[in-house]
């Protein structure tokens, strides 16, 4: 009897052995090694085990290797104001036992979607006090506040203060909540891209023009046509043979920056791990039904052959979005500005749209003459939203009056339509320090 | 200059590296190895001062502006001490075997006050005691250091001018030639 119930249990062990290594190191489909609901900045890329995983009994510095690869840059751009460096010095030793600031999954522990809250923080809000526990000492203005407010109440970030430092905030305190609407310089960076290609090497297709009339007019009022970007440069493969479905890799050919921008954002990150494109029925924030079922893609915003980026800087979003924020955009002081531009009635650089905002212009290099392109990236002037104070809010709006709005949640609800009913002091504390002999 | 002497016969050990069989391995003795680290930094940092800053700033040519926030501005370039620190964290990225950083018991940012009981004492020598380094050991996460302290001396008025009228300075009277802090190195011994 004994033997049978030996032989049982290796069989047993030998099945969930052999089970749970065909899936971690065979089978593509992982999901039954999933250990937890992931945040919702990973979730679109759950089954892309590797892309953090990358070795199947990796430690900490696996993990770590595997936040920097995605954010890395994003945190060096916004001048990390607390960098893994900061802390590897012998010196912070006390200090690691308590938080190991080292490691991101430190504060951003995955697949713990239970206990993660706002910008996937899974540490109780408090985390400040480790380590800054005498601030009031150097700042009497904060003897009364909680630690749990540092990073909730418009004051600080972990990472991205460039907006929110004290100098600054001291020398941007002044001026009017709205200055004039700044005019903001067109992208051109596609066209300077292509001036460099060799446009005449891609076939002509003249034959698929006569048998798709329509789509050849939608590209005659194109930029691609002004550029002499013809059917051929999209709808050809490697070997120069017609495309039925040109996808990623074409537009790339030209628009490489744009499609890095792409995916490394919620749009495109799910195409960056080889899986497949994202649909609105997948995301977690309201999406309209009628666009459930759209893979995003570049063409998804940008419609095929007549690129209007007018209509992809609002109407493509709002075809999606169904959120509050969204919903009051037309209704919003810039989006009348928008529709003014729209109709002709203001230079297109004032309009104001979705895309100004969340998918901003920006040099696409240090050089002082860089040309200007899009950032498609829409999570690098998202969240923290202060993130978009500096780049974005402040061409048109006081630093003051940017801090306020982005602080007030209903006030973005409605899409700034209005004036914050918060104030965040940080502005006049840091005056009033300077001031102070 | 100050040593301990049943320290230094600890590290003389260590830096030996006692191995089977009874014998030597060849190594560095940590002094000379800090003291010759702490000849790269300074050099560096005279030179950075010299031949960029004060060349280039506005005592110079002013085609650059040096700056706390140098990010922020057209042109900026990073003050000496910014420049230091950058060192020191650019090397953290690159090994392990030694850490440096700069100290001061006047500092303008707290979180570069000394911190552990041997960075008090280092820092308190060089500043008591111009022109001296200071050298011990301690344990710190569970690993032995050997700790070294150079004085950071004023040498330039900029330096002066800046902290003395720095909001976040504590201290306000500073002249040239006064030690401004210090240059922790760490070494860990295995």
């Amino acid at each position: 009897m004994k033997k049978y119930v030996w032989l049982a249990w290796l069989l047993i062990t030998a099945g969930i052995a052999g089970f749970y290594g065909f899936k971690m190191f065979i089978d593509p489909d992982k999901q039954s090694l999933l250990v937890g609901e992931p945040t919702w900045g990973h979730h679109q890329i759950e089954m892309a085990c590797t892309a953090c995983h990358s070795e199947a009994f990796g430690g900490k510095d696996t993990l770590q290797n595997a936040c920097i690869n995605c954010h890395g840059a994003e945190l060096e751009a916004a001048q990390d104001s607390h960098p893994r460096k900061k802390f590897t010095d012998p010196r912070n030793a006390d200090r690691l036992d308590v938080l190991d600031a080292r490691y991101c999954i430190t504060c951003h522990i995955e697949h713990q979607q239970e206990h993660t809250r706002i910008m996937g923080v899974t540490l109780p809000d408090d985390y400040c006090y480790h380590c800054h526990q005498d601030i009031s000492e150097e700042r009497p203005s904060h003897q009364d506040l909680e630690f749990n407010s540092c990073a909730s109440a418009g004051c600080h970030n972990y990472h991205d203060n460039r907006a929110l430092y004290e100098d600054f905030l001291a020398a941007n305190a002044m001026g009017e909540w709205l200055k004039n609407i700044r005019e903001i310089p067109l992208p051109q960076a596609a066209a300077v891209g292509t001036a460099s290609l060799d446009i005449q090497r891609f076939p002509r297709f003249s034959d698929k023009q006569q048998l798709h009339s329509q789509q050849h007019g939608e590209w005659l009022a194109s930029s691609h046509a002004q550029a002499g970007v013809s059917c051929g440069a999209c709808h050809s493969n490697d070997d120069g043979d017609w495309l039925d479905k040109p996808k990623l890799a074409q537009c790339e050919t030209c628009h490489d920056k744009e499609a890095e921008g792409f995916l490394a954002g919620k749009h495109g990150m799910r195409l960056a791990q080889g899986l497949e494109a994202i649909t609105p029925a997948e995301a977690k924030l309201p999406m309209k039904p009628l666009s459930r079922d759209t893979q995003h893609s570049c063409v998804a915003c940008h419609s095929a052959h007549d690129f209007d980026t007018q209509r992809a800087a609002v109407a493509a979003c709002l075809n999606c979005h169904d959120d509050t924020h969204s919903l009051a955009f037309e209704q919003s002081p810039h989006g009348k500005l928008a529709a003014r531009a729209a109709a002709g009635e203001l230079p297109p650089e004032q309009a104001v749209t979705c895309a100004t905002c969340h998918m901003p212009r920006r040099p696409i290099s240090a050089k002082v003459d860089a040309v200007l392109g899009v950032e498609h990236n829409q999570n690098m002037h998202l969240r923290p939203n202060e993130k978009m104070i500096r780049p974005i809010c402040m061409q048109c709006h006081s630093l003051g009056f940017a801090i306020d709005a982005l602080a007030d949640k209903k006030l973005i609800d409605k899409n700034f339509a209005g004036r914050p009913a918060k104030h965040v002091p940080s502005i006049d504390w840091a005056v009033k320090r300077e001031q102070t002999p | 200059m100050k040593n301990k002497p049943i320290l230094a016969g600890a590290l003389a050990i260590a830096a030996a590296g006692m191995i089977g069989c009874g014998e030597k391995q060849a190594g560095v003795d940590p002094k000379l190895y800090t003291d010759s680290l702490f000849a790269v930094m300074k050099a560096d940092r005279t030179n950075y001062t010299k031949l960029i800053i004060q060349r280039l700033g506005p005592n110079g040519v002013n085609t650059i502006k040096p700056d706390e926030h140098w990010q922020d501005i057209d042109n900026g370039a990073p003050l000496p001490a910014q420049m230091f620190r950058a060192g020191a964290e650019r090397v953290a990225d690159m090994t392990d075997e030694f850490t440096y950083s700069l100290q001061s018991i006047w500092p303008v940012n707290k979180q570069n006050a000394p911190k552990t009981e041997m960075e008090k004492q280092g820092l308190q020598y060089v500043a008591d005691n111009p022109g001296e380094n200071f050298y011990g050991s301690e344990e710190l996460g569970g690993v032995t250091y050997y700790t070294a302290v150079y004085p950071d001396v004023a040498v330039s008025e900029a330096c002066i001018s800046c902290h003395n009228e720095h909001k976040d300075s504590p201290k306000t009277d500073f002249k040239m030639g006064d030690v401004m802090g210090g240059v922790v190195i760490r070494v860990p011994l295995k």
